[in-house]
């Protein structure tokens, strides 16, 4: 490990190393994701027309994406029927802008917010902090990460990489639980307490959007522990913030986008509470925040547009063996796994340039992705989009290069397969571990086999 | 130009040719007994399905709740709960509900896949009372049953100003090691009383 070369930015691989080292703390990470995988593949059993509604939920996902300004003109003029407030925001900067002209405006001190992808990637928390807003994560995971000030590693269980004895010592020194507990139950309890007075101290509640009508000017808010409900059910202030991308046409799609959504994240039928919000409570106010933010920019490329379709249920991440083996941080980026490393490039293509290539290409991600988003195929198309930007290390690009022009001719494979066949066992492992090598770090060559695969069919067909 | 027609422009400017909105599935998974599949997906949300034959026997049922037995305080929306004591109607500030120890609520619509119940009616002014008490009765008409959210969506009404939401179960968090602990931060228990 000491002969890496220093890489210009830390990338996937580079950060993934210290999570890769604690081998005890890798398999445990790794089973525990795939236990949620597992929960999920026995949630399917009980809907035979699974694979149908995912088919109905790429169309219509795709349809929406096809109208989305049509759309959102409608849900704004619906929205604003129900006497909701509707902002719009370009990127990030303007969104957060929005977010504390709305909490100065009414001396709010203390917001409780439920889960929202898109405020974690505008770093809508250090912007209102940063001007004197206390801002309290109430989804216990994310309450567990911004005690100790990361981000989430996981975008359904922001706290999947920590241990129950490392919440233990956090919850000891924040919340003052004894010494050495590390109970789930009894932690969840203290964080409960804590957060019930947070809930009813609080001045105004913001939660993220999981789906927006377009034919009603509704949000629709999943969770599983109420937190959206409590922060929204308070104060007088409720402000929902959404990317573009969100909006369903009608209600009854809400039908299909529900039964695919619970069951692909947690393997539950549904989610514990899905709330309908159509306009303000009573003597309260709603506010909604659309947000651009680079969504535009996905849907001008038809190669990548399918990717704005995500409903953020982390199916493709809880299957993938390398976030799995990985960790959510190694991804650097607020949404990890294959649907991070397909979105992140655009953001960046030199800081993400790594990501597409954090992935073995085995396709689960496309299989379990309950919208049909093509996961896999968008990884491939970033690490050629990339290569051409000259984004990917000039040894990876030159083997690639190498790789490709003799897998286009059979001439030239067959001899590259005898010399492989021969000579790469003749190599001193001094060579084929070299830096220059990253596979020969921690392998060791395969036995090779006397003969090919063509060698043995020519073989079988004489016999 | 504002933002909002920032936005649109380069939205529009984006998509693509407009595709053909599909229909959405109709039918979907149907069970024969709609009420033991509702009582058993309730049962894996967390929640627990009483049986009861009229109205009239919903308090005979919730003398049989231990959680119901030892609340101090208890609103409930519904006639005929002997211990109801606050009136959640009444109370113009949702804070002052934080103590309530029981709620009971009428249910709209139950979908037997999921052991969700639509539930509109928090009270006029306070739906808070749903997310803030200990915990929750839900009473609803063992008719009032559909196999799946497909059905449901045809069914409940939606549009024009208010909140409305499905529950299924107790609150619930499984944030640490995956451990599911019920209780999060809303009631810590879920009965449904499925009237005949």
């Amino acid at each position: 490990m000491n002969a890496l070369p220093e890489p210009s930015f830390q990338g996937h691989a580079e950060k993934a190393a210290a999570f890769v080292a604690d081998d005890e703390r890798l398999h445990w990470h790794d089973k525990a994701v795939y236990f949620v995988r597992q929960k999920r593949d026995r949630a399917i059993t009980f809907v035979p027309e699974w694979e149908e509604l995912r088919s109905a939920a790429s169309r219509i996902k795709a349809h929406s994406l096809s109208r989305l300004a049509d759309y959102l003109e409608e849900f704004e003029r619906n929205a604003i029927a129900n006497k909701a407030t509707v902002h719009w925001a370009r990127d990030a900067e303007e969104h957060n802008r929005i977010v504390h002209g709305l909490l100065e405006a009414r001396g709010v001190k203390l917001l409780v917010k439920s889960k929202s992808m898109l405020t974690e990637d505008c770093h809508l928390n250090p912007y209102l902090i940063a001007r004197g807003i206390e801002v309290v994560d109430t989804d216990l995971g994310e309450r567990i990460v911004q005690f100790r000030a990361e981000p989430p590693s996981h975008i359904v269980m922001p706290a999947i990489h920590l241990k129950k004895e490392e919440i233990g010592a956090l919850f000891h020194e924040k919340l003052g639980t004894p010494v050495g507990l590390s109970d789930p139950t009894r932690l969840a309890e203290a964080a409960r307490a804590h957060l019930r007075e947070k809930f009813l101290s609080a001045q105004a509640g913001l939660t993220g959007v999981n789906f927006a009508i377009a034919e009603t000017g509704g949000v629709v808010v999943c969770t599983n522990e109420g937190n959206a409900d409590l922060g929204t059910a308070l104060p007088p202030l409720h402000i929902a913030c959404m990317g573009v991308e969100k909006i369903v046409p009608r209600a009854k799609d809400l039908g299909v986008f529900l039964r695919l959504l619970a069951r692909s994240a947690t393997g539950q039928a549904i989610t514990t509470y899905t709330s309908h919000f159509h306009g303000p409570r009573p003597g309260g106010e709603l506010h909604i925040v659309i947000v651009d933010n680079g969504r535009s920019k996905i849907l001008a490329r038809p190669e990548y547009r399918s990717a704005l379709q995500c409903i953020r249920c982390a199916a493709c991440m809880n299957t993938c063996p390398v976030y799995r083996r990985s960790g959510g941080h190694s991804y650097g980026v607020t949404v990890p796994g294959p649907i991070g490393a397909v979105l992140a490039p655009h953001i960046d293509p030199v800081k993400y340039a790594s990501l597409p290539f954090a992935s073995s290409l085995c396709g689960s991600c496309s299989d379990v992705c309950p919208v049909r988003i093509d996961l896999h195929q968008q990884l491939l198309t970033w690490r050629g989009e990339l290569g051409r930007m000259k984004l990917v290390p000039l040894g990876k690009r030159l083997a690639s290069r190498v790789g490709g022009w003799v897998l286009a001719r059979t001439w030239a494979y067959r001899i590259f397969g005898k010399l492989a066949r021969f000579g790469l066992p003749k190599l001193p492992k001094a060579l084929l571990a070299s830096r220059f090598n990253v596979w020969g770090r921690q392998r060791d060559l395969p036995p090779m086999p006397a003969k090919s695969f063509r060698e043995v069919w020519k073989a079988r067909k004489g016999s | 130009m504002s933002s909002r027609d920032e936005v649109l422009r380069a939205l529009r400017a984006a998509s693509p040719e407009p595709l053909p909105l599909p229909d959405v599935p109709t039918t979907g998974i149907q069970f024969e007994d709609l009420r033991a599949r509702f009582a058993w997906a309730l049962g894996e949300a967390g929640g627990r399905c009483v049986r009861v034959a009229t109205r009239e026997d919903l308090e005979a049922a919730l003398l049989l709740v231990p959680e119901y037995l030892a609340a101090r305080k208890v609103v409930s929306l519904l006639p005929g709960v002997a211990k109801a004591n606050v009136d959640a109607n009444r109370i113009d500030d949702p804070h002052q509900l934080h103590d309530i120890d029981y709620c009971v609520l009428p249910g709209v619509l139950g979908v037997a896949e999921s052991g969700a119940v639509w539930i509109t009616e928090h009270g006029a002014k306070n739906r808070a009372v749903t997310f803030l008490t200990q915990h929750l009765a839900i009473v609803l008409d063992g008719e009032a049953l559909v196999s799946n959210l497909h059905q449901a969506y045809e069914r409940i009404q939606i549009g024009g100003p208010g909140f409305a939401l499905f529950l299924s179960g107790p609150s619930k968090t499984a944030d640490i090691e995956q451990a599911l602990v019920i209780g999060a931060h809303g009631a810590r228990s879920c009965t449904v009383f499925l009237v005949g």
